[in-house]
């Protein structure tokens, strides 16, 4: 099976078929969507792009780096403030999409390696815990800071903001391509899937890097790490702020999408939820971690269609749909967690580590205790 | 001054309550090195079922004194949520004990979810108010005011933590389970079934918060179904204050986040010359955590340990 997969691979021809094949299908995808389940799913693809670059963002911090981190929403937060006030009534402000989303990966990346530096020296769940404070500290400050000095406009959040445009191109428009009409969410589609591509293959080529793999190291041994000449400072806070401006770009792109946005939006559970999906799609490994946001978005809401579900089985409705979807959900999470401990799609490395025999590693972490006392 | 001790005497209550949940945290931590998400959930539970008891005996009629229906609801929780823990523990997570730690941490939060929303659906999503059946008794003294609540809060959890303390201390269980948390391998080598401490250790601690969920939804004279969450992230920030893992140091970590927090809840807005009011007090309580752990990166009272593979 894996050789004919190598075989396969290794015909040219046929990859690049491949690829125009899910490129077209990609392209496809929202009309195929709008058709069948109605706009509204078009909609929550939209929402699915955006977690997948927001998961792969984390994914660098948590995935290669080995921090964990619970605070990451706070990186969004920044993102789709700074969209929201340059480019809403409330100050008067309205720069450009172009300008506003460069600048949302650098505000988001400093604020990334500023939150980083006091953890530098926390291991483990000390840091997880750093890293939840501070996602709550700031979002308390976005609730909070509509006095004396109105800057956020406090738990009301943000209306009215602009939506992105690239010149006079407006997302939020329909707008008629030879002779096809193309809506708004399906317009914010393509824009997102282009960015995500450009994620997708931003995290590709740093897995390789030397960063990237110098993020292995330190996940892996942090003393062996340090001794083979790695500076473990400046490559952690290099994975807290690449993390870090990847949330502020899509939390920019959030913003505009949405038109409102409120501190609501920004709590601990997206967080949570965003952890959720790169350890259940199968940390480290970029395809687990695009299927994990996807699937975590989509369940959610698929989920709504439970009510339909009980009167198709029961015939009638037992419980409330919208009460029981996210018991289901958590039901979900932990088994598949059970089911797949490494993940859906887990990282080569992983699967190495799990088809190793258990007893020897056990032995080897016993030893590596002993010799730690 | 007054204002001062009253604060004082108000984060003590507080932090008592941090403290009991957060063992719970601390002791699973100590054992199996996982965050027990699920544990704020366990105290909500506790409070419910509590609750539920008393509004069934009360709907029956029965004719006891406040105190009596109280101790009856907390001898119906007690059980039922050392149940919970057991069952907890027996379903998420012991198939993942040799898999990545952070899968049982996801399982933790999908159970929390469960929890959460199971709890929603059975007591529904308003707050449960507390019936005013306990002794309105108050003691004051040059100002400061405490109420005969908050005395027996206070004296219950620090009965409950000596209780605790000796139960680690002097008893064959309690050694098991320092056995344990140095190396399962070993301690099972020397007779000890690490199954049957784990299990133990859910279930103290799942009394524990029983307990602690009673005596806030007492305190706060409600409980709602999302309580669990913002407490149990209280207890685990006490948790780690004090140095996760270590007793002491849960029970200094809870008295003391309590006492910031009530301090900074009273004194954040004159300290910023009006500009942070009394919202800022979890950031308060957050930004202590921050410097400490900044100057002590394994708690107060936490030892200073390697990372383990």
């Amino acid at each position: 099976m894996i050789e004919r997969w190598q075989k396969w691979r290794q015909d040219r021809r046929l990859v690049w078929a491949a690829y125009l094949l899910l490129a077209l299908a990609l392209a496809l995808l929202p009309f195929a969507v709008g058709a069948v389940a109605g706009r509204g799913w078009v909609r929550i693809l939209d929402f699915a792009l955006l977690y997948v670059m927001l998961a792969l963002g984390l994914n660098i911090v948590v995935g290669y780096a080995g921090l964990l981190d619970l605070g990451y929403i706070a990186f969004y937060a920044v993102g789709a403030y700074l969209y929201a006030l340059l480019a809403s009534p409330h100050f008067d402000l309205h720069l450009p999409f172009w300008l506003l989303l460069p600048l949302g990966a650098l505000v988001a990346g400093a604020f990334g390696a500023l939150l980083g530096a006091p953890t530098l020296k926390l291991r483990g769940d000390y840091l997880a815990i750093v890293t939840l404070g501070f996602g709550e500290i700031i979002r308390i400050f976005l609730t909070n800071l509509n006095a004396p000095v109105n800057i956020t406009n406090g738990p009301q959040g943000v209306n009215l903001i602009d939506p992105i445009a690239i010149g006079p191109f407006s997302f939020s428009r329909s707008h008629t391509f030879l002779g096809v009409d193309v809506p708004g969410v399906h317009a914010y589609y393509y824009l997102f899937l282009a960015l995500t591509l450009l994620v997708i293959f931003v995290s590709i080529r740093l897995q390789d890097s030397r960063i990237g793999r110098a993020w292995v190291a330190i996940r892996e041994d942090e003393v062996a790490a340090e001794a083979m000449g790695i500076n473990t400072r400046n490559v952690k806070l290099l994975a807290f702020a690449m993390g870090a401006s990847f949330g502020g770009v899509s939390g920019g792109l959030f913003a505009g999408f949405q038109g409102f946005i409120s501190p609501e939006s920004f709590n601990l559970f997206e967080s949570i939820i965003v952890l959720c999906m790169i350890v259940l799609g199968g940390m480290g490994n970029i395809a687990g971690v695009i299927l994990g946001a996807i699937l975590l978005t989509i369940l959610p809401e698929a989920l709504r269609y439970l009510g339909e579900l009980q009167r198709a089985v029961f015939g009638r409705v037992l419980a409330d749909p919208a009460d029981l979807r996210m018991l289901v959900f958590g039901l979900a999470l932990v088994l598949i967690m059970i089911l797949r401990p490494a993940g859906l799609l887990p990282s080569e490395r992983r699967r190495r580590e799990f088809r190793s025999d258990a007893s020897v590693l056990a032995q080897e972490q016993a030893s590596l205790y002993d010799a730690q006392r | 001054m007054d204002i001062f001790t009253q604060q004082i005497i108000n984060g003590l209550v507080l932090g008592s309550i941090y403290a009991l949940v957060a063992l719970g945290y601390t002791m699973v931590y100590g054992i199996l090195e996982l965050i027990n998400f699920a544990h704020g959930e366990v105290t909500m539970i506790g409070a419910m079922v509590c609750l539920a008891v008393i509004g069934a005996l009360l709907g029956q009629g029965v004719d006891l004194p406040g105190v009596a229906l109280v101790l009856i609801g907390l001898a119906a929780a007690i059980p039922a949520c050392m149940a919970l823990g057991f069952t907890i523990e027996r379903v998420a997570y012991r198939p993942l004990r040799r898999a990545p730690r952070l899968a049982a941490l996801i399982t933790a939060i999908g159970v929390s979810i469960v929890l959460q929303n199971l709890a929603m659906i059975v007591w529904g999503k308003q707050y449960v108010s507390f019936p005013d059946i306990l002794p309105a008794a108050r003691l004051e003294f040059g100002g400061v005011t405490v109420t005969g609540l908050q005395i027996v809060i206070v004296a219950a959890s620090c009965a409950l933590m000596l209780g605790l303390w000796a139960l680690v201390q002097r008893t064959s269980l309690g050694r098991a389970m320092r056995a344990t948390a140095q190396s399962p391998d070993l301690a099972a080598l020397m007779g000890i079934n690490p199954d049957r401490v784990i299990s133990a250790t859910f279930m103290i601690g799942a009394a524990l918060a029983a307990v602690a969920g009673v005596l806030v939804s007492a305190y706060y004279t409600q409980a709602h179904y999302y309580m669990g969450f913002l407490l149990g992230l209280k207890a685990f920030t006490a948790a780690v204050l004090g140095g996760i893992g270590n007793i002491a140091g849960a029970m200094l970590g809870g008295v003391l986040l309590g006492v910031i927090e009530s301090l900074g809840a009273g004194y954040i807005g004159p300290l910023t010359g009006g500009f942070l009011g009394s919202h800022y007090q979890d950031v308060f309580a957050f930004f202590v955590l921050i410097v400490v752990l900044v100057f002590r990166p394994a708690g107060l009272l936490g030892e200073r340990v390697a990372e383990r593979a």
